[in-house]
């Protein structure tokens, strides 16, 4: 192993964890509001938006994440969209992680007790009010857990952009290869680096999930 | 009856697909009385409650509570508005509590009185202390509910729906999800409520509390009511064989 050769070209790594992170972060962001609007969808009284949400879950699940990218990174100046690599990347793996979202937060909200939302609405609380004030708080803490496999799950997926040339992680490493012909040692930074990102990222869930507890 | 019934079901009619669970239903009951719904499982006197706030809507009949109908025929929005104010008018009690696992008892209490009446703060942590008090779970004020055993659940679940102020009381088999030696402990409860002339409907499993507190008791089987009358009638001379097939079961596996 070129212990040498590691020294030297790990700033550029770290340059580049900071943009998976940036990515990482901004997709949770983007992802969790899909998702938060996709389980409202799925969960409406009205048929109409019901379907539409179903049909968001069915289209980016069911669809490989690297077309998607490739549909809008590439399909998306055909019709009008036209955006730089870092701005698809994350506009893509969110909305695509936003379905997955979607049905991670539709399964913590069906998931509390139907006599929770009676006893609400008998005590007189409006739809929303027992949804805020009774359900999301107790469905918002089942949540955690699983969000944060999805959070794990995007954050390794953020590689992907690589192949639409964000300089993270996975093409950095790619990039360096070219010049130096050592695969082993470009990878392995690489991924001890998303190791750290995510061991941090599910040790930051862990305390959060143990934190907001119900005695 | 002479005097206007202050819980009035003219009709009541529900349907699940082919399967019709109400059939026919009228029920009067005047302010301060105090009706007991027995019968089999699956003879509707759940739904039958239920439809009473409109939690399990009819699909046919009236509802009216005072002067103001329960389930009026409105547009989706209006209904909602109409509901959740009538909904206020009405406490209900359930088999499982239903308490708020995430709220501290006092926080239970608090919650709906502050968020639809408007009471302040202190007002509202007033009221919790005085409802309460007044089922004996003062001293529990800032527990959770995952800390109580199931009779202080559901004491604490009473003082809730108190803290409305409600009209009308219903109780959907309040002790059926408890330990013996914890029923007789909301049955107290139940029964100073009764002292103090609240208008109550009870689904209920327990005979010996449905006689002693009672004013009326209805026997329901099959989606209809098949006896109704004082609870030293329906109790000691049924006039219904249905009703004593009931009764005689029940009394069988009562001392079992």
């Amino acid at each position: 192993m070129d212990i040498e050769l590691i020294l030297k070209v790990y700033p550029y790594f770290i340059e580049a964890a900071w943009v998976t992170i940036q990515l990482s972060v901004l997709t949770t962001l983007l992802g969790l509001t899909c998702g938060a609007l996709g389980a409202a969808a799925r969960l409406s009284r009205l048929a109409v938006v019901r379907f539409l949400g179903a049909a968001y879950v069915s289209f980016f699940r069911g669809t490989p994440a690297l077309i998607q990218l490739f549909l809008l990174y590439f399909g998306g100046p055909q019709i009008g969209i036209q955006l730089d690599a870092f701005e698809a990347g994350v506009i893509g793996l969110g909305v695509n992680i936003g379905a997955y979202m979607t049905e991670t937060i539709r399964g913590g909200i069906i998931a509390i007790d139907k006599g929770q939302r009676e006893a609400a609405r008998t005590l007189g609380m409006s739809r929303w009010q027992a949804m805020r004030y009774v359900i999301l708080p107790q469905a918002a803490r089942l949540m955690i857990r699983p969000l944060g496999v999805n959070i794990n799950a995007l954050i390794k997926g953020t590689a992907l952009v690589a192949a639409i040339s964000v300089v993270e992680l996975t093409y950095t490493a790619q990039r360096f290869i070219g010049s130096t012909y050592k695969p082993f040692e470009m990878f392995l930074i690489s991924g001890i680096l998303y190791m750290a990102i995510i061991y941090v990222t599910g040790r930051g869930i862990a305390w959060l999930d143990r934190r907001v507890r119900i005695v | 009856m002479t005097e206007k019934p202050f819980v009035d079901i003219r009709h009541a009619q529900k349907s699940f697909g082919s399967l019709e669970v109400l059939k026919d239903i009228n029920l009067q009951v005047s302010r301060g009385q105090i009706v007991a719904i027995i019968g089999p499982s699956g003879s509707g006197k759940s739904t039958l409650l239920r439809a009473i706030n409109d939690l399990d809507p009819l699909t046919g009949g009236e509802v009216w509570l005072e002067d103001t109908q329960v389930n009026k025929k409105l547009p989706h929005r209006q209904y909602e508005k109409h509901i959740n104010q009538v909904r206020q008018d009405i406490g209900m009690v359930f088999q499982h509590f239903n308490l708020f696992p995430h709220l501290t008892v006092r926080e239970n209490i608090k919650l709906a009185p502050k968020m639809l009446k408007g009471l302040s703060d202190a007002e509202a942590d007033k009221l919790a202390e005085e409802q309460l008090d007044k089922v004996g779970m003062l001293e529990r004020i800032d527990y959770y509910p995952s800390q109580l055993s199931g009779g202080q659940k559901q004491r604490v679940a009473i003082a809730r729906a108190l803290a409305m102020k409600p009209k009308v009381m219903l109780f959907d088999e309040a002790t059926s999800a408890l330990d013996p030696e914890l029923v007789e402990e909301v049955n107290l409860v139940m029964k100073k409520l009764a002292e103090e002339h609240m208008t109550m409907i009870i689904v209920t499993h327990e005979m010996g509390f449905a006689e002693s507190v009672c004013d009326r008791v209805l026997f329901m089987d099959q989606g209809v009511v098949v006896e109704e009358g004082p609870p030293d009638v329906i109790f000691r001379n049924p006039t219904n064989e249905r009703t004593r097939n009931f009764l005689r079961k029940h009394l069988a596996n009562a001392n079992k």
